[in-house]
């Protein structure tokens, strides 16, 4: 082949490469303050449990239903509803990252990602507590 | 201090191997380094057996590195950090060898394993080409044990070794007391998401796939020291065979073992840890079919050069990605953060192998070899080319994407993934598969150089009609309903669905008219034909599958609170609670929840649910099966599920628990209040009464189906609350191979429970009641129907023994070498696709 082909092939593929970055619609990871100014937008919030909020959940009455209060690193809440069921270490969780977007003052959620201490084995506190627990 | 009732003598064993390891490797490479430059024939083999046996020294020494970890956590020595991190007492001993790959450390060493027997093999047939390649293998060796290594150097520790002591890692008071042993009473274990056999499987395949892709980029670096420019693909193409091969089958079983027994409720998410294995292996297919062109053609020699190089820069890449924990934001199962250290390291290995290699590839960039003149529109080297430069720009496309926390680590951004994650990725791809398709089926009829129109014409006349119609007729007869995508995307599925229908048609042709069945050539035409099943497949069962747990039309469903976002009807609610005993309709099928039964593993209990499904019209049992998903229930309630699936030839029922009810820690003190009762009698109850309506012998009707030789006797009662609702309930009695079982009904809504236990002496019915605060036991389900996804395993299990077919015929292999490997490759993939969990 020749130089020039492969130089218009680099061009279309680059060209392409391009369209196709563009065609995906990123999101961004925003704190509860930041997320509320983009009322509708779907976001990545990373925050943590608030313990001190009651979790309402009962798969007896509406599987489908969690709601939950989530704070962030600067200290702001807000109510997160999922239409999912509980993910069961939602209690132990240490932080979570949670994809939705701000509906007024609560934040409608489609995914739950948790980082529970208790399922990686590389965090040595925990493996502290549990093993002085005898 | 002395500590009482360590075993310290196997962690010294395996430590010292370790350094050994590491020493020798170094030796050896250096050796081999020094053997490539040296001409002189004589001096030059002096270095090479020397290098040699400190390959076998560092060989043997990563196998006893291997037997003292298995010997420390087989016999739960949780002195030693590694085995309290991963072993425990009531683990089955079938998962020790996944315990010991579940960490960093054991899995580094699986991947330097590989080298070793790979090392071994190409020692024996790489000939004048061994002092290069091993040289390159013999640094990643060094590299790897590096990870391992776990030896302080100016106050930083190098390495993690899998010996370390829990004691030294591990603060506690219980470590300043000399029989602090006896406290650790057992191991934290295999995280329960890991207990299944996959686990065992899954990651050696891997693994020799990523280990195998060193090989085609040692061959690459022979050539381009020696500057023998083009002898090496001819060589190398077997190995790249092989990888493919490899590569591809393990992680097509990461996929099934994610589909079996993983809740993520399908084979493939895209998520970060399976993006950063399928890239390498899309580049590697892209360089195997440019050594293919250049083996014929002598074309494509440069491209071959850089899609190896990259394929293993790519390997390396997708490492990092996965174990230094930057994917902690985006991927539910990459590891987590390792430790700067460690990060650091890895950073090396990614660099110190490839970017020397494609220093002297671009260094010697315009001595390699190439032709002048133009490729034929009408050559098969011209359209392979593009398919190669296709499956590369999709492979750029994925990791660019995939690779957004480190764009975001770099430039400090807080970019994520698009809101819809899969079809960010499918709406690219299936457009990919549309090209792939068309091309994989067409450019087998073309030939290398140039095409007679005429001859292509009429070979691919048949092939195209018959995708056209059968494409056609699926529109018709079995159409697609992936609709939320809007009519754009399912136009675009649909013509992918052709162009692998097109595909799988043309490469049978091909094998029939072209090759005559003479399918020991036929190793592409077999690849291709697999690959395109397994696309198929895909989009019929990806397009096709469906929520059938749907909540929003079925079930119970009592709003308890208001919900402030109120209730979006196009994203159907996905998760169905059953009570257990209450058949609750889901789909097509009657579920009900009979029981739980205990496993004798620790903490696992398993769901028997009863499907049922009715013709509607003649009420005539179709289908009839029990599916037992189970779920390890830990300490703290955390619950991790395990799929139940009734596998059919053409759909899977693939269901998953989400939620369980808490054992009330109080046991359930009421008690069974006894009545004896006559047909239109009343008891109360706290809450108001009931009334025995009539007693039913043997009846046949929606909610029983007894077959002629059982006996049943049902009571029909009628429950008044007081508030003026009515219920009914059905409690009966069945006789069943002589043996008496009752079926108790419930009133949810009254937490009032009635058992039918039998006649009395004066011809009374004795009917129990009994009230309880307590809520009855459930579980919430989530349950999916896949159509035809054995059409992907067998896709993939064809496709692999095409690769192996072209392997064997490439190096020339005995007419019985031939059938016996690929019969074994035939026999274990179908059994592990498609038999082993059906």
């Amino acid at each position: 082949m020749k130089t020039s082909s492969i130089i218009i092939l680099v061009v279309i593929a680059a060209a392409i490469g391009a369209l196709l970055m563009y065609s995906v619609d990123f999101s961004t990871y925003d704190t509860i303050s930041s997320a509320k100014q983009k009322q509708g937008q779907y976001v990545h919030l990373i925050a943590r449990l608030d313990k001190s909020k009651p979790i309402q959940y009962d798969a007896l009455k509406d599987p489908n239903y969690l709601s939950f209060y989530a704070v962030d690193s600067l200290g702001n809440t807000t109510q997160v509803i999922y239409h999912n069921t509980k993910p069961p270490e939602l209690e132990q969780s240490d932080r979570v990252v949670l994809k939705g977007k701000m509906e007024g003052n609560v934040f409608e959620c489609n995914d739950i990602l948790l980082k529970c201490p208790s399922k990686y084995k590389d965090n040595k506190k925990e493996l502290e507590k549990s093993v002085s627990q005898y | 201090m002395t500590f009482e009732n360590e075993h310290l003598i196997p962690g010294q064993v395996g430590q010292f191997f370790i350094v050994l390891a590491f020493v020798a490797s170094i030796i050896s490479a250096i050796s081999y380094f020094t053997a490539s430059k040296i001409q002189l024939e004589n001096e030059k083999q002096k270095w090479i057996r020397f290098a040699r046996a400190a390959f076998f020294i560092e060989a043997f020494s990563l196998i006893t590195v291997f037997l003292s970890i298995f010997y420390i956590c087989s016999h739960h020595y949780f002195e030693y950090f590694y085995a309290y991190k991963h072993a425990s007492k009531e683990l089955e001993p079938k998962y020790l060898l996944a315990c010991i790959w579940e960490g960093q450390e054991g899995s580094f060493l699986l991947w330097a394993l590989w080298h070793c027997v790979l090392g071994t093999i190409l020692i024996f047939t790489s000939k004048k080409r061994e002092a290069p390649i091993m040289t390159i293998v013999n640094s990643a060796q060094s590299l790897l044990v590096l990870m391992i290594l776990g030896i302080y150097f100016f106050n930083t520790r190098i390495g993690s070794s899998p010996f370390v002591l829990t004691r030294n890692e591990l603060a506690g008071p219980i470590f300043s007391q000399p029989d602090y042993l006896s406290y650790i009473k057992d191991g934290v274990g295999l995280n329960v998401l890991l207990r299944n056999y996959w686990m065992v499987i899954h990651p050696p395949i891997l693994f020799l796939g990523f280990a195998s892709t060193i090989v085609p980029i040692s061959f690459a670096y022979s050539s381009l020291s020696t500057k023998d420019w083009g002898g090496w693909v001819k060589a190398a193409l077997p190995w790249t065979l092989f990888s493919a091969c490899v590569l591809g089958t393990g992680i097509m079983m990461g996929g099934k073992w994610a589909y079996e027994s993983l809740s993520f409720g399908g084979y493939w998410a895209w998520d970060p840890v399976e993006n950063a294995s399928l890239v390498p292996w899309l580049i590697l297919v892209a360089g195997l079919h440019c050594m293919a062109v250049y083996n014929s053609t002598k074309n494509a020699l440069r491209a071959s050069y850089f899609f190896i190089i990259l394929t293993y820069l790519f390997v390396l890449y997708s490492t990092f990605l996965t174990r230094t924990g930057i994917l902690g934001d985006t991927s539910v199962h990459a590891f987590t953060e390792a430790g700067m250290a460690m990060n650091v390291l890895i950073g090396i290995y990614v660099i110190a192998i490839t970017i020397p290699v494609f220093f002297m590839y671009f260094k010697n960039y315009k001595s390699i070899p190439t032709i002048q003149k133009e490729e034929d529109i009408s050559s098969r080297e011209f359209w392979m080319f593009i398919g190669s430069l296709i499956l590369f720009l999709s492979a750029i496309f994925i990791i660019s994407i995939t690779s957004l926390p480190v764009y975001n680590k770099i430039f400090g951004t807080n970019i994520a993934d698009p809101a819809d994650r899969e079809f960010a990725y499918n709406k690219v791809l299936v457009l990919v598969a549309v090209i792939i398709g068309l091309l994989t089926g067409a450019s087998q009829f073309l030939k290398y150089r140039n095409t007679n129109k005429k001859y292509l014409l009429q070979k691919l006349a048949w092939p195209l009609g018959i995708a056209i119609a059968a494409t056609i007729l699926l529109v018709i007869f079995y159409p697609l309903e992936y609709t939320k995508k809007g009519p754009g995307f399912l136009i675009a599925i649909y013509l992918a669905l052709f162009a692998s229908v097109f595909s799988l048609i043309a490469n049978a042709f091909y094998l029939k008219t072209v090759l005559r069945w003479n399918l020991k050539a036929g190793g592409a035409a077999i690849s291709h034909l697999g690959f395109a099943l397994l696309i198929g497949g895909m989009l019929i069962s990806s397009g096709n599958k469906k929520v059938i747990s749907d909540n929003s039309k079925t079930g119970l469903f009592i709003p308890f609170s208001k919900d402030p976002t109120g209730r979006n009807d196009e994203n159907p609610m996905e998760n169905l609670t059953l009570l257990k005993g209450v058949p609750t309709q889901m789909g097509q099928y009657t579920v009900t929840y009979m029981k739980d039964s205990a496993s004798n593993e620790k903490d696992r209990t398993f769901y028997k649910l009863h499907f049922q499904k009715k013709d509607s019209t003649t009420g005539k049992v179709e289908e009839d099966f029990v599916l037992s998903p189970d779920a390890y229930r830990m300490k703290n309630n955390n619950l991790t599920s395990n799929p139940g699936t009734k596998h059919y030839l053409t759909h899977d029922i693939f269901t998953y628990i989400s939620t369980i009810s808490v054992p009330d820690s109080e046991s359930d003190t009421a008690t069974f209040r006894n009545h004896e009762m006559a047909i239109g009698d009343s008891v109360f109850y706290s809450k108001g009464y009931f009334v025995l309506n009539k007693i039913e012998k043997d009846p046949q009707n929606e909610r029983f189906h007894f077959s002629p030789t059982d006996t049943a006797l049902v009571a029909d009662i009628t429950v008044h609350a007081n508030d003026g609702t009515q219920y009914k309930a059905y409690p009966a009695l069945t006789i069943k191979h002589q043996q008496l079982d009752f079926i108790n009904d419930t009133v949810v809504a009254q937490n009032l429970y009635l058992n039918f236990s039998g006649i009395s002496d004066n011809k009374k019915f004795k009917i129990n009641s009994k009230e309880t605060d307590k809520l009855t036991d459930f579980i919430t389900l989530k349950a999916y129907y896949f159509p035809y996804i054995n059409l992907v395993w067998l896709g993939l299990v064809i496709m692999s023994c095409g690769f192996v077919i072209s392997l064997v015929s490439r190096v020339k292999a005995s007419k019985l070498v031939t059938y016996l490997s690929v019969g074994l490759v035939l026999a274990f993939l179908f059994y592990m696709f498609l038999l082993a969990n059906a």
